[in-house]
């Protein structure tokens, strides 16, 4: 059993920002020296309004960005170039938009089967029966494994990308905001699908939400970013109980703006506060 | 109105899961809903059927041509077509200066037009889709160099360097294929680079990327067969393009030689004869105008096809 599934050692990235021809590039700090440490099994939910840089932290964790500075280690191994393709067996992800996240033009048969397929795990038979038995795991009718994308609703698509996520048998899921994009009533089933699959399977999560009820009701510790740099991360009761910053506290409380220049914030989902405060 | 309600109070487990689709109704299959919108739309199925007769017409060229479209009969000079008060069964559409059957000639005429418009459009396809995803996918400095050589190209007037490279190499057949492959290929790499572009940042590439898919797989099996409708599209105009800019070069004795039956160089045998027998240039010209009217209307149908529903 490794000490960490995911640890992540004081990443940054930063993006070049051209202003125009003649001004100087200016830089932005999408994510600032984040170090987080999850053990193996644990829920960690990353909070944080838009823009925060929750996304680019996510994408430097599945090797989607390369980062400024700071590393990514996946059950005590270093992330590099070099090993990228064996840690997709013990990492993937679930996107936000289940409407982008399956290639129109495949089957559902041949997008749960493409991570077999690429990583070469067993013959036809054997994918075609791991795929059988992953749709029943995330609650797919069979006959859908032959159509397509297009023809499925926005929670069947969201299965879909389970089951494609966890077909190689990885350890870790890093979901970023996997329902948000989804209906009310059908982010509940897709939420309850992730916690028994979890159960199941013994899982550990990076769930990255700025829904605060989502994140309620999921995890085990919450961690909380703040344009780029995490500024408090504690237990669930910790968090929402107890909150220590206080950027913490707004975001509890609604009263909360990403640029303090901006104004007042518009609300991000109303349940959220609802459930928050 | 009953066994609705038993089948939604005994749904199973995976029915219950499976939310609104269970509702029992027919699922129209995909293939019927295309065929649908293909007889519905006009221009296409107009297009598609005059496609068809002129194709048919080329691949079956020696068995319906009536005669030899080589051999020249002096006795038989610029009969006029059937409709024609001195036509004959025997030369429906008459014959040419040399006494070579026009029928015959025409119909074999089509496979060269068909197959210059094909086989050019196939290589400037696979030339231009290329560049253009490269550009599109890889971004920066990369898209900087094709995008400057695609305006170069763009730059250039198509008809007067064709012309002054069949000029130089001489004309044949197939020079006159490679010639337009090498030129037709701008607007394959502007609509797959722009395309692409869209598709990039997709999150189902992200997830090939996660997954450790190779680039040139999820360039190939992943982009490609989502770019390819708007490519079709395009070739279908760049076969046209192909086809007319053949008979101009032909026309103008640089395309395809003689004795070979191209339409572009029928007209152009003929028009010493266009105002007494004016028919020599009218009928390969017309067959010409309509092929090339057909593959427009095809294209066009093709991309109202793949437009999203109600979007025309
Ligand atoms: N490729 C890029 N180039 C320049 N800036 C970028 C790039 N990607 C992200 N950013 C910037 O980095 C910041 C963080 O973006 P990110 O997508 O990580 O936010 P987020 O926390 O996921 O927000 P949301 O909740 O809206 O998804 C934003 O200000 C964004 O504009
Ligand atoms: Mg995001």
């Amino acid at each position: 059993m490794p000490q960490y599934a995911l640890e992540l050692c004081d990443l940054s990235r930063h993006f070049q920002l051209k202003n125009g021809v003649f001004s100087a590039p200016t830089t932005l700090k999408a994510v600032d020296g984040v170090s987080l440490r999850i053990p193996p099994g644990e829920t960690l939910g990353l909070v944080g309004e838009s823009g925060c840089g929750k996304s680019t932290l996510a994408k430097m964790i599945l090797g989607l960005l390369s980062p400024t500075d700071g590393s990514v280690l996946v059950n005590d191994q270093v992330i590099s170039n070099g090993n990228r393709f064996a840690l997709a067996k013990q990492l993937q992800p679930i996107f936000q938009d289940p409407y982008s996240s399956l290639n129109p033009r495949k089957t559902i048969r041949q997008i749960i089967s493409l991570p077999l397929q690429l990583h070469k795990v067993g013959d036809k038979r054997s994918q075609q029966a791991s795929v059988k038995q992953m749709s029943d795991l995330v609650g797919l009718p069979e006959r859908l494994l032959d159509q397509y994308p297009g023809q499925l609703s926005g929670g069947q698509r969201q299965r879909v990308a389970i089951a494609r996520a966890l077909i190689l048998k990885p350890s870790i899921l890093v979901c970023d905001e996997p329902t948000s994009a989804l209906d009310v009533s059908v982010q509940a089933q897709i939420l309850n699908l992730l916690m028994d699959l979890k159960q199941e399977l013994g899982l550990t999560y990076l769930f990255i939400s700025h829904n605060l009820g989502v994140v309620e009701h999921l995890v085990d510790r919450v961690a909380v970013m703040y344009r780029g740099k995490l500024v408090e991360q504690g237990t669930r009761e910790d968090i929402f109980r107890n909150a220590q910053h206080p950027y913490t506290q707004a975001l509890l409380s609604s009263v909360l703006t990403p640029e303090p220049s901006l104004g007042l914030p518009e609300l991000l989902d109303d349940s959220a506060w609802a459930n928050a405060s | 109105m009953s066994q609705t309600l038993s089948n939604s109070t005994s749904s199973s487990p995976v029915s219950a899961l499976s939310g609104p689709e269970a509702s029992g109704l027919p699922v129209v299959p995909e293939w019927r809903r295309a065929l649908n919108k293909f007889l519905g739309h006009r221009g296409l199925f107009i297009g598609s059927v005059i496609l068809g007769f002129i194709v048919l017409a080329a691949i079956f060229a020696p068995w319906l041509a009536p005669h030899d479209p080589y051999v020249q009969n002096i006795s038989q000079r610029m009969i006029p077509p059937i409709w024609h008060e001195k036509g004959t069964w025997e030369h429906i559409l008459g014959t040419d200066k040399l006494g070579r059957d026009y029928l015959s000639r025409l119909l074999y005429g089509a496979r060269i037009s068909l197959t210059i418009g094909l086989t050019a459009a196939l290589i400037s396809g696979v030339i231009g889709t290329t560049l253009g995803v490269l550009a599109g996918y890889f971004g920066g400095r990369t898209d900087a160099v094709i995008s400057y050589i695609i305006t170069t190209r763009l730059a250039l007037p198509v008809l007067l360097v064709a012309l002054a490279m069949a000029a130089l190499v001489g004309g044949s057949l197939e020079m006159v294929i490679i010639l337009l492959g090498l030129l037709l290929w701008d607007r394959f790499a502007v609509v797959a680079r722009s395309t692409t572009q869209q598709l990039r940042d997709a999150e189902f590439i992200a997830s090939a990327k996660v997954l450790g898919a190779s680039t040139s797989y999820i360039l190939i099996r992943e982009l490609l067969p989502n770019i390819l409708s708007a490519l079709i599209v395009v070739i279908t105009l760049e076969m046209a393009h192909a086809i007319l800019l053949e008979a101009t070069l032909s026309f103008l004795g640089l395309g395809v030689q003689p004795p070979l039956p191209s339409w572009g160089l029928m007209v152009s045998e003929g028009k010493a004869y266009m105002f007494f027998q004016p028919w020599v240039i009218a009928i390969p010209g017309i067959t010409l105008m309509i092929l090339v009217l057909a593959i427009n209307l095809v294209g066009d149908g093709l991309r109202d096809m793949n437009a999203p529903e109600g979007r025309n």
